[in-house]
């Protein structure tokens, strides 16, 4: 009781206020604009929350990370453009609806199932807060190296139908780390003789290149365009009623978004399609599906949002963050020397009690921002992209250049920023190379510290923990030979069928 | 055939132009830092192999020659998408964006942060087709913002222009500080 109440009390500061509110509203702007993510925001202000106090700027960044979806939401409805990527499902319903005249129900609809998402994911969280302070003590470093092994391979896995590229990218991530001098042998790795190198390559950099950079490069390079939403009437206060009639989508919806959204490198997007997929089945109708049925709407929504909570999960627990916008935020406790992971739970439990509540504030903030200001928004969509991206690039300066005063670091965004936007064009994923940089690290300083204890490699998994974890691990490669099986049998006969129809023709 | 077009279905994917060129060129780099990992690292005698500073550099390589040539597979398996040097075209044109940025990244610490951002904004505006006067002064404004927000509020890192040294006393310090 006396954690939440410190925790309160961090809340209680002018300056932690501020940054809830320039979070909060900054990321629903940031996430209605299609073409900026909240990737991009937090890639550019990472570097000027440094000079922060960390729960100053975690809340900013939080803010944006929580918020974005809301905002995302309404050019996904009213232009059928997701404003952020994890917003597309919620076009499929919420943009039949605006073309019925029903722009104010989507609308709403979108917002309560967020809220109803984001407050459920908090819920899980809190309640999951003496179970994460009991079991986080019992990870040693051969747990944590081996958790985040299990998070590469899902991110890998993850990525069905490019698989070999996520792998090639994620494996590039953990190349990429090791570049500059060993820590512990004092020796240079890949620097080819250049002194620049010997630092190694910052992440930071890396992050601003692949987001910020490479959004800007592609919006630059594209034909330029217009967003044109038309302004919404009618109550939005609506959805609320409506959403109450589906409790039960809203909360499995929100149930598989806390649940992928703790499992490392899945998060929003297998959250969504598991939750719309879930509300088709056990649908009355579900033929109105993709034509403006209002539980897909929910189902997207709800899962969606439910995930930014659920994803602080692994973060605080273990320190080890489950996608690209949690990685980018274990950067900003690193540089304040806070250490997520186990010890965080005995030494800095107000700061994540302060979260939690952050995490609530924001939702509530949002809400009544939205409700008074979703009209505001439509005229925001309306910025021309290839303007997005010239501001994109001015702002991208600002975290590159902040981070060091380096040229040499402006260029290396820049070499990254191309190899984004042509990842981008390809449509294959940045994630990987990010989770490959962060877990790689991790990977690499766990097991050195936990090889000391190993006599024979089967001490690795000698604790329960890890044996749990490389059971997870084994059992993530059988489910994925099974579903490959599975596929190879189920083309078999479709291929056949088609051979013998133009046969028989 | 059947399961010879059946594993060949397990390799393809949905694609877009220029998926190969990509493929080749992530093969190319991955043998290339491959072939440098017995000059590039150092494998100390008598060290346990997983402790050895060869031993990352080597599993992350070796990953990337393994995952690309699987790509290039499935994109060669792939049937062929028309529109591939445009699309490598359209690439090698972000490198003029690139240029402008590095360029605005050098200048800053001469002309000064705010001078700059909003010359930058204003050439760059132009340069990628807005001619009307409230493009530019939406544009500088822009600029504006972005100084007073970071340089003058947040106080973020960046080094005052040199520039700002020949002004005159009153504003010199002013600039100096907040621009």
């Amino acid at each position: 009781m006396e954690n939440i109440f410190s925790g309160l009390e961090l809340l209680a500061r002018w300056d932690v206020i501020l940054a809830l509110l320039v979070g909060s509203i900054g990321g629903v702007i940031i996430g209605a604009i299609p073409g900026v993510g909240p990737a991009v925001a937090i890639a550019i202000l990472l570097p000027a929350t440094f000079s922060l106090d960390p729960i100053v700027g975690l809340t900013v960044l939080l803010g944006i990370y929580g918020s974005s979806m809301y905002g995302g939401a309404i050019p996904a409805v009213l232009i059928n453009t997701p404003g952020t990527a994890v917003n597309a499902l919620t076009s499929y319903d919420g943009y039949p609806m605006t073309k019925r005249g029903e722009a104010h129900r989507a609308v709403s609809l979108a917002y309560s199932a967020s809220f109803w998402g984001g407050i459920f994911g908090i819920l899980c969280l809190i309640l999951l807060s003496p179970v994460l302070a009991w079991i986080a003590p019992m990870f040693g470093s051969r747990e944590i190296f081996l958790a985040a092994l299990l998070g590469i391979i899902l991110v890998i896995l993850a990525h069905r139908g490019q698989i070999f590229a996520a792998g090639l990218l994620a494996m590039f991530g953990i190349f990429l780390q090791t570049v500059g001098l060993d820590a512990v042998t004092y020796t240079q790795r890949y620097t080819f003789g250049y002194s620049f190198l010997s630092s190694g390559v910052n992440l930071i950099v890396v992050v601003l290149g692949l987001f910020a950079l490479s959004q800007a490069f592609f919006l630059l390079t594209a034909p330029d365009s217009t967003p044109d939403a038309k302004p919404v009437s009618g109550r939005l206060g609506a959805g609320v009623k409506e959403l109450l009639k589906h409790k039960r989508v809203a909360s499995v919806a929100s149930g598989f978004g806390v649940f992928l959204g703790m499992i490392p490198g899945t998060g929003e997007f297998t959250a969504q399609f598991m939750s719309y997929t879930y509300a088709q089945k056990t649908s009355k109708t579900p033929d109105e599906f993709g034509k403006g049925s209002p539980e897909g709407l929910i189902a997207s929504e709800a899962a969606n949002n439910a995930v930014p909570a659920a994803a602080m999960i692994p973060l605080l627990a273990l320190g080890i963050p489950g996608e690209a916008l949690t990685a980018m935020m274990l950067s900003v406790f690193y540089v304040h020397n806070v250490i997520p992971g186990p010890q965080l739970f005995q030494n800095n439990i107000d700061l994540v009690y302060g979260l939690y509540f952050a995490l609530i504030a924001l939702n509530v903030i949002v809400v009544i921002f939205l409700l008074f200001s979703t009209n505001l928004l439509t005229k925001v969509i309306r910025i021309p992209t290839r303007f997005l991206g010239v501001m994109i690039l001015l702002l991208s300066f600002v975290g590159v250049y902040s981070l060091r005063n380096s040229l040499t670091d402006c260029m290396i965004a820049t070499v990254f920023g191309v190899l984004g936007l042509i990842l981008k064009r390809l449509n294959l994923p940045i994630v990987p190379i990010i989770l490959g940089m962060v877990l790689g690290g991790i990977m690499e300083v766990k097991l050195r510290s936990a090889l000391p204890r190993l006599k024979t490699p089967f001490d690795m998994i000698d604790r329960p923990i890890a044996a749990i974890i490389f059971a997870l691990i084994i059992l993530v490669f059988v489910i994925h030979a099974r579903t490959l099986v599975k596929e190879w049998r189920a083309y078999k006969p479709d291929n056949d069928s088609k051979l013998q129809d133009t046969q028989m023709r | 055939m059947s399961r010879i077009k059946t594993l060949q279905s397990l390799f393809k994917r949905n694609r877009r132009p220029g998926d190969i060129v990509f493929a080749w060129a992530a093969l190319c780099f991955s043998v290339f830092l491959l072939s440098q990992l017995a000059d590039q690292t150092i494998w100390k005698n008598g060290g346990k192999l997983f402790a050895q500073p060869r031993f990352w550099p080597a599993v992350s390589l070796w990953g990337m020659v393994v995952f690309s040539a699987f790509h290039l597979i499935g994109a060669a398996l792939s049937p062929r998408i028309h529109g591939r040097w445009s699309e490598v075209w359209l690439w090698v044109t972000s490198l003029e964006y690139a240029f402008w940025f590095i360029v605005y990244a050098a200048v800053v610490p001469y002309l000064g942060y705010l001078p700059t951002t909003i010359i930058f904004a204003m050439t760059l505006t132009l340069r990628v087709g807005y001619r009307s006067f409230t493009a530019i002064t939406f544009a500088i404004a822009s600029a504006i913002v972005i100084v007073l927000l970071f340089k003058t509020f947040l106080q973020v890192k960046l080094p005052a222009g040199r520039f700002y040294e020949y002004l005159p006393d009153g504003i010199r310090q002013i600039m100096l500080t907040y621009f």
